[in-house]
């Protein structure tokens, strides 16, 4: 019986190894995804139709604001690993719950800018800049969505069966996700807010 | 060992929000010219991106073969090639195919081209 | 009332269903078929045994073999499309053939389509799961549930592109669906949505399994399987898979943004609204070029197992082959603006490209010496695997001159959009993919089914095939040079160009006799089977790791895992008469999981529902697919063990039926 044990533990040794690069490789083809989505913003980004232009509609602070409290998250996000690898239950708990908490309110707040432009006539569909920037920070939005989504079932698990070994993985590739949203966002915030501000 | 995980995540930390604040004032006091500033905030944006890469992400820092390291690369490689290409692709068609009105055309030439 | 009935069917009426003749004609048989199909399994009760056996198996081989199905009905189904474009173009001479126009441009975009998506791809994923993990010493794939989830996607996705034939019609913008035409102001109807999901749903699998090939090639080589030592197959599909990865993303995007224009009325690609229509084609490129070498990579790798195992030589050449596959991937991400060099780029723009695609057909080049090489002076059985590769190298060698004419952008302003280009990708993705294929077909063969196939009889299909398709496609070379542009449902009886399309009928005609001598050779093979019965799991005296195993391989493929010294590992094994060893460890396999069916069938009626504006079923499918996989990620991973007396009887049962 403890050679079964033996092989099935190496064997789920192993195969975290390979989730472990699969996910890493999969968040490379994402950043593929996001750059086309990058290209498309650059290439239309000064075809307004008569509609406004990135510096009309960008409010800076809030912008910085919300890139901050991403960045924090991101941060705690990495205090929850640490702490989970301590094996602090608590203190894990308490630190994804305020990736969560953190990661709401810029969802939060990407919607209500969303949602005034929508409310002031400047939607997606008001002219192929518009078009681009909602997507491109929509999809990163969607992938927020997902990440909390997946913290959530993450919170779940800690609070029903304790830090289980295979949840620390998990919570390793979580970790990484939420940290690649992060990363993304700098460029938004240089490419859209930042640059788009200028001109 | 847990130690300097935290320590890596503080100054990965400190020195994102710094580089993020530094781009923001910059850009709001329109510190220099139009063209100088965005290549400052770029290369800003691409500095708190090895910041992140290193201390948050850690890579390069595992055990074997740099598998994560090598695809790393490579993914930037093709989103230049993919990126640098359709805006220069998309930059000679606009030129060629003068995507303006006559006048504005007129203009154009001889404001750029001098003729 | 009205409103209701929208809310319900979104924009699915009776009138969807009802079809002219020939239409559906096609799909009432697809239809009778199926059922025909389904009933047959439920009158010999199997339906229990396909569920268990096959739909929810994480076996490889087994998705493997679902994969090279799936690909061998669709193409049948393109080739139906063929034919329907040659009669109308044989006959359409200054009148309007049997086809409508509207129809034609139907028949030619699912053509394109279904060929590519649906037929090379699914090839080439077939072919790596068969034979990958076999070659490299492994087990299983990486991730073997993602695996049955991407062989799902790519199901579904075939299930949608061929739904037109019964309900509504298919786009008729062309393979690539080029906007403005596949705009919503331009294409109102379910066509192009159809063409977008399925592609969308068939290259989201694809692009999972990739993620699985490459980390399967980078982390379960067996013990001493250094990259160098990988065999030459094992490179190719690592060179296109990662060109999977990079390129499917890129696909994913485009397809993304073109169906926000349509469903949210956004500007992207629009004629109006600021958008601009060249931004989707060189986004679609962008993805395009690099898909072609996505599918011929592949059919390279098989051609490198062929011909020195058939020429009783070591590959020639093995690191030029190497940095071959290497540069290729790199580059095939730099010559993409070739596919549109006349749409107003400057002179600079074009002649970067047009260098970049000749340097391109270097590597290539570098390739069909080293495989001649491989063969001079080596000891050539000239089996019907062989015969493929000689076809392959005629044609794919005529295909490439013709391609790097087509890079000088001067000359391509004659050639663009013409038959020459037609005649020039056919040459290249028959001539390459297909009789790479077939020659793998019947190279392994026998390890699968444990006899050979019939030689007479597959000598005879490649001639037949290799008749038809330069009679089928050189007229279509001259009709290019005469002016003839690609997609005409009709032309001037005074151009003069009916005979050579009648020729390239007559081509098409014969290529069809060879696929059913293809079959009859499965046939008379199966029937003779007594006769060509391999016992030894070696028939061709192979070079690599799965010519060590019996036929067919167990479920686990190795009793235990081999250690690699060199390269050719089987083949300096068997001369050493290095015997198998017997060091028994138990073997975890995973459990079967109906992971992928559910997420399918998800995916599958999410796509009809999104084409056909259902909203209420788009959200309640969507929720499906997020929670099964929640659920299905979060739930402990369910392994069977294999224990080591379990083995030992296996492996005696395999000797005994050996022996």
């Amino acid at each position: 019986m403890s050679d079964l044990i033996r092989v099935v533990d190496a064997e789920q040794a192993t195969r975290n190894e390979r989730k472990a690069l699969g996910f890493w490789i999969y968040i490379m083809t994402d950043c593929v995804l996001f750059a086309t989505l990058f290209a498309t913003y650059a290439v239309l980004h000064g075809n307004v139709f008569g509609g406004p232009a990135g510096k009309d509609i960008f409010n800076l602070p809030f912008v910085l604001a919300e890139t901050l409290i991403l960045l924090t998250s991101s941060f705690t996000m990495g205090l929850a690993t640490i702490m989970a690898a301590k094996g602090n239950r608590h203190q894990a708990y308490t630190w994804l719950a305020a990736t969560f908490i953190l990661g709401f309110s810029f969802l939060m707040m990407e919607i209500s800018e969303f949602g005034s432009l929508i409310i002031d006539g400047n939607g997606p569909s008001r002219s192929a800049f518009l078009s681009s920037f909602f997507t491109l920070v929509g999809t990163h939005g969607l992938h927020i969505t997902v990440g909390l989504l997946w913290i959530l079932v993450m919170l779940w698990r800690f609070y029903k069966h304790g830090l289980k070994k295979q949840d620390l993985h998990r919570l390793s590739l979580l970790a990484l996700f939420w940290h690649f949203l992060d990363v993304i966002w700098i460029f938004i915030f240089t490419i859209v807010y930042l640059m788009g501000s200028l001109s | 060992m847990s130690n300097r995980k935290l320590i890596s995540y503080v100054t990965g930390f400190v020195s994102s929000v710094g580089l993020t604040l530094v781009a923001y004032y910059v850009v709001v006091d329109r510190a220099f010219g139009v063209g100088a500033l965005t290549y400052t905030v770029a290369g800003l944006a691409v500095l708190q991106l090895i910041v992140q890469l290193i201390f948050f992400l850690h890579i390069g820092q595992e055990k074997g073969t740099h598998w994560k390291l090598v695809t790393f690369i490579f993914a930037v490689l093709v989103i230049l090639i993919v990126v640098v290409g359709s805006l220069w692709i998309m930059h000679n068609l606009d030129y060629n195919m003068m995507n303006m009105s006559p006048d504005q055309q007129k203009i154009y030439m001889h404001n750029n081209e001098g003729i | 009332m009205n409103n209701l009935r929208e809310i319900i069917f979104g924009r699915l009426t009776w009138q969807a269903f009802q079809h002219d003749p020939i239409m559906g004609g096609a799909g009432v048989f697809m239809v009778v078929a199926l059922l025909a199909i389904m009933g047959y399994v439920t009158y010999k009760h199997k339906w229990g045994w396909l569920w268990r056996n096959w739909f929810t198996s994480l076996d490889p081989k087994k998705i493997g073999a679902m994969y090279l199905i799936v690909a061998f009905i669709m193409l049948l189904r393109g080739l139906a499309d063929a034919l329907m474009m040659r009669g109308q173009q044989a006959l359409a001479s200054g009148a309007n053939g049997y086809l409508s126009a509207d129809h034609f441009q139907q028949v030619f975009t699912a053509h394109g389509s279904i060929m590519i998506f649906f037929v090379a791809m699914g090839i080439v994923f077939g072919v790596i799961n068969l034979i990958v993990p076999l070659q490299i010493g492994a087990r299983d794939v990486a991730f073997p549930k993602l695996n049955s989830i991407s062989f799902w996607l790519f199901a579904a996705g075939m299930i949608i592109i061929n739904a037109p034939l019964i309900a509504g019609e298919f786009s008729t913008a062309g393979w690539l669906a080029y906007p403005p035409l596949s705009e919503l102001q331009y294409s109102p109807g379910v066509g192009v949505d159809y063409w977008i999901w399925s592609l969308q749903i068939a290259g989201i699998g694809s692009l999972i399994s990739s993620i699985n090939f490459v980390v399967t090639i980078f982390k379960m080589r067996a013990p001493g399987m250094t990259l160098m030592k990988m065999p030459i197959f094992v490179w190719s599909v690592l060179g296109s898979m990662v060109l999977v990865m990079f390129a499917f993303p890129i696909l994913t995007a485009t397809l993304g943004m073109l169906s926000l224009g349509r469903l949210l009325g956004m500007h992207f690609f629009t004629a109006g609204g600021g958008g601009d229509a060249m931004m989707y084609v060189n986004l679609i490129w962008a993805w395009g070029h690099p898909e072609v070498y996505i599918l011929v990579l592949p059919a390279f790798g098989i051609f490198s197992e062929v011909v020195p195992v058939f020429s009783k030589k070591k590959l020639f050449g093995y690191t030029s082959m190497v940095w071959a596959i290497a540069i290729i991937t790199l580059l095939s991400f730099t010559v993409w603006l070739h596919h549109f060099f006349t749409m107003g780029a400057g002179a600079d723009v074009n002649t970067f490209f047009g260098i970049m695609t000749m340097i391109i057909a270097i590597p290539t080049g570098v390739k069909v010496f080293n495989w001649i090489f491989t063969m001079w002076r080596g000891r050539v059985q000239f089996t019907t695997a062989m015969w493929w590769f000689i076809a392959f190298v005629v044609s794919f060698t005529l295909g490439g001159v013709a391609g790097v004419m087509m890079s000088v952008p001067p000359a391509d302003f004659q050639f663009h959009n013409s038959l020459f280009l037609v005649a020039h990708f056919h040459t290249m993705i028959i001539g390459g993919v297909v009789f790479g294929a077939f020659a793998g077909f019947n190279y392994w063969f026998p390890k699968f089914f444990g006899f050979k196939l019939n030689e007479r009889i597959g000598r005879w299909s490649v001639f037949m095939w290799v008749l038809g398709f330069l009679l089928a496609f050189t007229p279509l070379y001259i009709l290019g040079f005469m002016g003839a542009t690609r997609r005409l449902d009709h032309y001037d009886a005074s151009l003069g160009w009916q005979g050579l399309f009648i020729v390239a009928a007559v081509g098409v005609g014969l290529i069809l006799v060879g696929i059913g001598l293809q079959l009859l050779q499965v046939g008379v093979s199966i029937w003779q089977r007594k006769q060509s019965l391999d016992t030894s799991g070696d028939p061709w005296d192979g070079r690599t790791l799965e010519w060590s195993l019996p036929n067919p391989p167990a479920e686990y493929n190795f009793a235990v895992i081999p250690t690699v010294t060199e390269r050719d590992a089987f083949w300096v094994a068997k001369h050493n008469n290095a015997q198998p060893s017997t060091d028994y460890e138990p073997i975890v396999v995973p459990e079967n999981s109906g992971l992928g069916a559910v997420v399918g069938s998800l995916a599958l009626v999410f796509g009809l529902a999104i084409v056909w504006h259902i909203w209420w079923l788009v959200i309640v499918t969507l929720v499906g697919v997020i929670l099964a996989l929640i659920i299905s990620l979060t739930r402990d991973e369910m392994y069977t063990v294999i224990t080591t007396d379990e083995i030992k009887q296996i492996e005696a049962a395999r000797e005994g039926a050996a022996a």
